[in-house]
């Protein structure tokens, strides 16, 4: 079993077949199967760290179908390649789907009865896609598996509510159109450089000295506007706020933590590993432009956020938000704003978890995410309500939670590379997210409505029944998944140095400006 | 003066876990049991104090105390560090919170106040933030403690929950995170970042002064930056979130914004002016006289507008502020008497300051009444409380043999040692303007009698409010009389 | 303007492929954009991916080169063999490495491969958004863009404005249609949603019920197809307990 790196993506896969087949059989074999799967699946992933940690140049490859780089020239074969970025994304990708089928259950049963083998074998291909989109080392195959993870998105999705399919239909339109143009992207790349593997490519262009060909331009503006399509950053996120917000439970804490983060390591892997950063960064003007994009994307969406009235739209438009800050890290073109930008990426993921598995307690409990409808929730169901808030505080940049560290990093990223626009959006999305959850708090924790009205008979009566205030909390099956996501929040805080040196140990092969010097 | 010797001790993160400790007692024994709550409120408490009074000799005879907890980032720690200072403010804030506990016992009692289980619990919280505070030895810690005590305050100061509640809570978090979020974390970062190749730890020790490497506009922008961005010190425009915050109940006015809070801001303010820029970069650059001309400001303006107040809970607000603009003046006066006599300010205002409010607080629980005017000819049926009041109204305004007395003697000394002479007229002024607006509280309950309330029902508070205040104005007099130890801990003596 | 080298002649004679699938891309494009039937999206969503598939077989192609399929005189499992690379007799069945001359002979068959694979990908996706459609068309009744959106507004009008007030329980009697439209006393938007006047561009068939709608509890209900009487409601509505 020395090949982990295959397993993370085969385990899944497998267990979704079986989850069809065998759940036609048994309905209530699917969660165990599920649940196994994903276990087995992050066991491989933590290997395939380790093993990479271990290695001695830092990666770890496998060629599917036996076409050995020894007998082969590489790009005959599929190759997957983890290095360490790759290694921790994918670890965060199987982490969080554990996490997530671990809480499936009650959402599942109640919102799609009767449809769970179908649903866990979405869920699974889902996981499979995922993982293989940070995996692979081929341009192709990449394309192959973002179809994969895209089209059970929209499975997954469209098995919740009427309104959630209706959305799902502008989620297919606009998730199509941001696959193809990468793929027409990679036709260009093949046109110029004749492999597909990624490594491959690179090596070719530097070697014939491509950057100034028409057509590795033309690969680049599709490649990244096909990818920021489907990473909703704006003014391309009209399909994320309804297809989320609208989605089951389940759907929407897998797919918001994930997809666009897992988008957003496809930008960096085709900046740093496929076209290189000279090319990215010096040969095209995008470098210039793009910070101004961000500053626009965040605003507007930070703007947006404040005018929800239901937890989970306000947290659809917060993930757009928080889009805006990485790509901004990346495009702020410097070593600290990329490591604040991968490492955002992971803690993103978390804090995202650690919300959307909140809002659907919240949703579970009290059958709505409404603002109006959560007053006394500290009372009824305190240990949610930690766990969610651990998550919001991360959002706001309270340390030592995560989001804290990856804001700090942003923002030396920001000032050493002199992009004041940057910070300033920064501090003002902060503000911005302050305001958002501390309404959140007001609402919950406040006997006063919305316009300022008193309820209830003063002395901290919030106006509500015995029954409304009893403590009932969520059941343990998700309750347990939210407390976990939120120990993960603070503990990626805590012990972010570690994390942050392997991305620095990743970021040494490239040529990056620091821009510190000592004054 | 010879190295401070640098011992390894638990004994400041044990005064830093003692509350937690206390928290998971109360949250056990919750609302069914709220006897066995108290008492593990006072038992951490307790803790508390005791070890961190334990930590006084130590420091007397030169040693500094440390202890490593974690590593943030690979260059920069987070350290506890146990001088002087820092142990000064750490004694008041934790002997103090015991008298609150007894304080508070009898007012949320007295008036059956809703979720003291709540109330007790993120009391123990801030208390712990402060003492992370009082003991931090660089500005990245001291940066993660300001913004948990923002956040641990937040419900106590949202206690009633209701429209005003919202308002005060709003204005008070609004300005503490906005300021900390905009001005603050970005000159904490610029720090960090551009000094010494970005592998700085600010350490509040071995990099005092080393911002005197930046351009002398980007040091002043940094002076700024800091001194606003510190919200909690009060100084004005910034001091908003003070008065808008007496929404809570007295208890936790008294010891988080007469003690707590306000001392933690301008104990920043100060760690910043003296440990962070140092003297010889504040005496070298240009523009911090404009920070004394705010503090004074700040000061004179408050005092007036305190005169207007009458409000008891409010007059004492913005006595508050104006007494906070005293400790940043001090820091900003930058020799060595100012300095100290601004660390001595805070054990000394606080130590007055909650008696005051004490007081006032007393005085609602036995009364109902909230306004000066209401109090005419209480004195006679309040006489300990009123007493008390006039003792903390003296040491205020700086009268031997109270405590303030000596620490505005030592920011007068310390101006006067650069020839500013202008800071002691203002702190002549300032003084008298307290005068005007506390001794006319005191002298009106007892000398003027009330016409038309004869209502002979009133009495003292209950005796858990009463004890408390008397103590702390005891501990104006011991203060004065145990000056020296404090002069020795600060380093003012040897 | 035809002369050699200039932009038209570039544009539409040598690179007269790439031109038209820029077409077909545009194409493709604008139906998804501003066609208002939802099947007339999918069909430029099919057009856009064709476009693509199209650009990338005509990479393959060679002068003068034949389909990449093998001539009988290279196929490695045929009776040809090459005997120098044959050292036991009978068939190689290993994949054989044919020199640079000869492989000029035949068109590039990765590209091929590869749009096998982006041919199936598009079909799946067809077949999912179809199936999307449908759902739409039965639980709102419409596939024209603007009219979803006219009920979408509806929906959410009547989940807005009703959201504090209980839900009346769904009656199995009646069939599994959910009542939830019948609603004493809401404000004048969902009032005026119960009127009517929703124009159904097919035919007259109902909208049938999805099961177990109620476990979605900020989801809305589907709509019955006739107008309904409005009852003044003798029975309280009840708090959804499911």
């Amino acid at each position: 079993m020395s090949d982990h790196i295959v397993w993370i993506v085969l385990f899944p896969l497998l267990g979704g077949v079986a989850c069809s087949l065998f759940g036609n059989f048994s309905k209530k074999i699917c969660y165990p199967l599920a649940v196994g799967s994903m276990i087995a699946s992050v066991w491989s992933s933590v290997h395939t760290l380790f093993q990479v940690i271990e290695s001695p140049l830092h990666q770890v490859s496998y060629i599917q179908g036996g076409w050995t780089l020894d007998l082969f020239p590489r790009g005959v074969g599929i190759e997957f390649r983890a290095d360490l970025l790759g290694a921790l994304i994918t670890l965060v990708v199987t982490g969080v789907g554990l996490i997530v089928v671990l809480y499936s259950k009650v959402p599942v049963q109640r919102q799609t009865p009767g449809k769970e083998p179908l649903y866990y074998t979405l869920f699974l291909l889902q996981i499979t896609g995922l993982a293989g989109i940070t995996l692979t080392g081929d341009a192709f195959n990449l394309y192959v598996l973002i179809e994969v993870a895209a089209l059970t998105g929209y499975g997954l999705i469209a098995l919740g509510s009427n309104r959630a399919a209706a959305a799902t239909f502008n989620y297919i339109i606009l998730g199509t159109i941001g696959a193809s143009l990468y793929l027409l992207g990679v036709g260009y790349l093949y046109l110029k450089t004749g492999t597909l593997n990624m490594v491959g490519i690179l090596e070719v262009i530097e070697a014939n000295n491509l950057h100034d060909s028409p057509a590795m331009q033309v690969a680049f503006v599709l490649v990244l506007l096909g990818v920021l399509i489907k990473m909703a950053f704006f003014p391309f996120h009209a399909w994320l706020p309804k297809a989320y917000c609208h989605a089951p439970t389940t759907t929407s804490c897998l797919l918001a933590p994930l997809v666009t983060k897992v988008m957003i390591y496809v930008m960096i892997r085709m900046i740093l590993s496929v076209f290189g950063v000279e090319f990215s960064f010096e040969s095209t003007w995008w470098a210039e432009v793009m910070p101004w994009l961000v500053v626009v994307a965040i605003i507007c969406a930070a703007v947006m956020a404040l005018a929800q009235r239901e937890i989970k739209s306000m947290l659809t438009y917060l993930i757009v938000a928080e889009v805006g800050y990485m790509v901004g890290g990346v495009w702020i073109y410097n070593y600290y704003g990329l490591v604040g930008s991968i490492f955002h990426v992971i803690s993103d993921a978390c804090m995202t978890l650690c919300l959307f598995l909140g809002a659907g307690i919240i949703l579970e409990k009290c059958r709505t995410t409404h603002f109006d409808g959560l007053r006394g929730l500290f009372a009824k169901m305190p240990l949610t309500m930690i766990g969610f808030f651990i998550g919001g505080f991360s959002i706001i940049g309270l340390p030592p939670t995560c989001g804290f560290f990856s804001k700090w990093y942003l923002i030396t990223g920001g000032m050493v590379s002199e992009r004041w626009e940057y910070m300033v959006t920064l501090m003002f999305s902060t503000m911005v997210m302050v305001i958002l959850f501390f309404r959140l708090i007001e609402r919950i924790h406040l006997a006063v409505d919305e316009s300022g009205k008193n309820l209830g008979k003063g002395h901290g009566d919030l106006g509500l029944t015995d029954e409304q205030t009893r403590f009932d909390e969520a059941p343990l099956s998700m309750l347990i998944p939210l407390l976990i996501a939120a120990s993960i929040v603070i503990i990626v805080g805590v012990y972010n140095q570690e994390v942050v040196n392997l991305i620095e140990l990743f970021l040494e092969d490239h040529n990056l400006p620091t821009g510190v010097t000592y004054k | 003066m010879s190295e401070p010797v640098i011992i390894e001790d638990i004994r400041p993160l044990v005064a830093l876990l003692a509350p937690w400790a206390g928290l998971l007692g109360i949250i056990w024994a919750g609302e069914k049991r709220p006897n066995l709550r108290e008492m593990f409120t006072f038992i951490a408490a307790s803790v508390q104090a005791a070890v961190v009074v334990s930590l006084v000799p130590v420091v007397l005879s030169g040693a500094i105390i440390e202890f490593h907890i974690w590593q943030i980032f690979s260059y920069v720690p987070m350290l506890l560090r146990v001088d002087g200072s820092g142990l000064l403010f750490a004694c008041v804030a934790s002997i103090l919170w015991i008298a609150t506990t007894l304080y508070a016992v009898g007012y949320m009692r007295g008036l059956h106040e809703h979720a003291q289980t709540r109330f007790y619990a993120f009391f123990a919280l801030s208390l712990s933030a402060t003492m992370g505070v009082a003991f931090s030895a660089n500005l990245l810690t001291i940066y993660f403690f300001y913004e948990m005590l923002s956040v641990s305050t937040f419900p106590l100061v949202t206690h009633m929950q209701d429209k005003e509640a919202r308002t005060g809570g709003r204005t008070y978090l609004g300005y503490l995170l906005f300021t900390s979020l905009c001005l603050l974390l970005p000159a904490l970062s610029w720090c960090y970042v551009w000094l010494d190749g970005g592998h700085l730890t600010m350490d509040f020790i071995e990099d005092v002064g080393k911002v005197g490497h930046f351009s002398e506009t980007t040091q002043i922008v940094l002076l700024f930056l800091f001194t606003f961005g510190f919200a909690k010190a009060g100084l004005m425009p910034a001091h908003s979130w003070l008065p808008g915050a007496m929404v809570a109940p007295t208890p936790v006015s008294a010891l988080l914004h007469a003690v707590a809070v306000v001392k933690v801001g301008v104990f920043c303010v100060y760690r910043v002016y003296a440990d962070v820029f140092g003297s010889d970069v504040l005496a070298n650059m240009g523009g911090e006289e404009w920070t004394m001309v705010v503090a004074s400001a700040t000061i004179l303006i408050s005092s007036l507008i305190a005169l207007s107040q009458d409000n008891l809970k409010r007059r004492l607000a913005f006595s508050t502020i104006g007494q906070l603009g005293y400790v940043v003046l001090g820091a900003a006066i930058a020799t060595d008497r100012g300095q100290g006599g601004a660390v001595l300010h805070i054990a000394m205002h606080a130590c007055g300051k909650i008696t005051l409010f004490f007081c006032a607080g007393a005085i609602f629980v036995a009364t109902g009444k909230k306004y000066v005017s209401e109090l005419r000819g209480l004195g006679r049926k309040m006489p300990l409380t009123m007493g008390a009041f006039m003792i903390g109204a003296l040491s205020v305004i700086g009268l031997p043999p109270l405590g303030g007395f000596i620490s505005k003697w030592y920011l007068a000394l310390g101006a006067l040692d650069r020839d500013a002479v202008w800071v002691v007229v203002v702190l002549l002024i300032s003084s008298l303007l307290n005068v005007f607006y506390l001794l006319p509280v005191a002298v009106t309950a007892f000398f003027r009698t009330s016409e038309t309330e004869k209502d002979p029902s009133f009495k003292e508070a209950p005796w858990p409010c009463v004890v408390p205040l008397i103590l702390t104005a005891l501990g104006c007099f011991f203060l004065f009389f145990w000056s020296d130890i404090l002069l020795q801990l600060i380093g003012l003596q040897p | 303007m035809t002369e050699d080298g200039s932009i038209f002649f570039q544009l539409l004679v040598e690179r007269l492929n790439y031109f038209i699938y820029i077409v077909l891309l545009m194409i493709g494009l604008w139906a998804m954009i501003a066609k208002n039937n939802l099947i007339k999206k999918l069909i430029g969503m099919s057009i856009f991916q064709t476009a693509i598939i199209l650009f990338y077989v005509s990479t393959a192609v060679k002068e003068d080169a034949t389909i990449p399929i093998y001539l009988p005189e290279h196929d490695p499992h045929g009776t040809e063999l090459n005997s120098e690379s044959n050292q036991s007799g009978g068939m190689i069945h290993a994949p054989q490495v044919l020199e640079a001359s000869l492989v000029s002979g035949y068109t590039n068959p990765l590209p091929h491969v590869l749009m096998l694979t982006a041919i199936v990908v598009g079909v799946a996706t067809l077949g999912l958004a179809l199936s999307v459609c449908l759902r739409i068309y039965r639980a709102y009744g419409t596939i024209e863009e603007d009219d979803l959106l006219l009920e979408l507004e509806k929906e959410d009008g009547r989940k807005a404005g009703g959201f504090r007030k209980k839900r009346p329980r769904r009656m199995p009697s009646r069939g599994g249609k959910s009542k939830d439209k019948v609603r004493k006393g809401t404000d004048e938007k969902s009032k005026s949603g119960q009127v009517q006047t929703r124009r159904r561009k097919s035919g007259p068939s109902k909208p049938t019920s999805t099961k177990s709608n109620s476990n979605s509890d900020t989801q809305g209900g589907e709509k019955k197809p006739k107008s309904r009487r409005r009852k003044p409601s003798p029975r309280k509505p009840r708090e959804d307990k499911s």
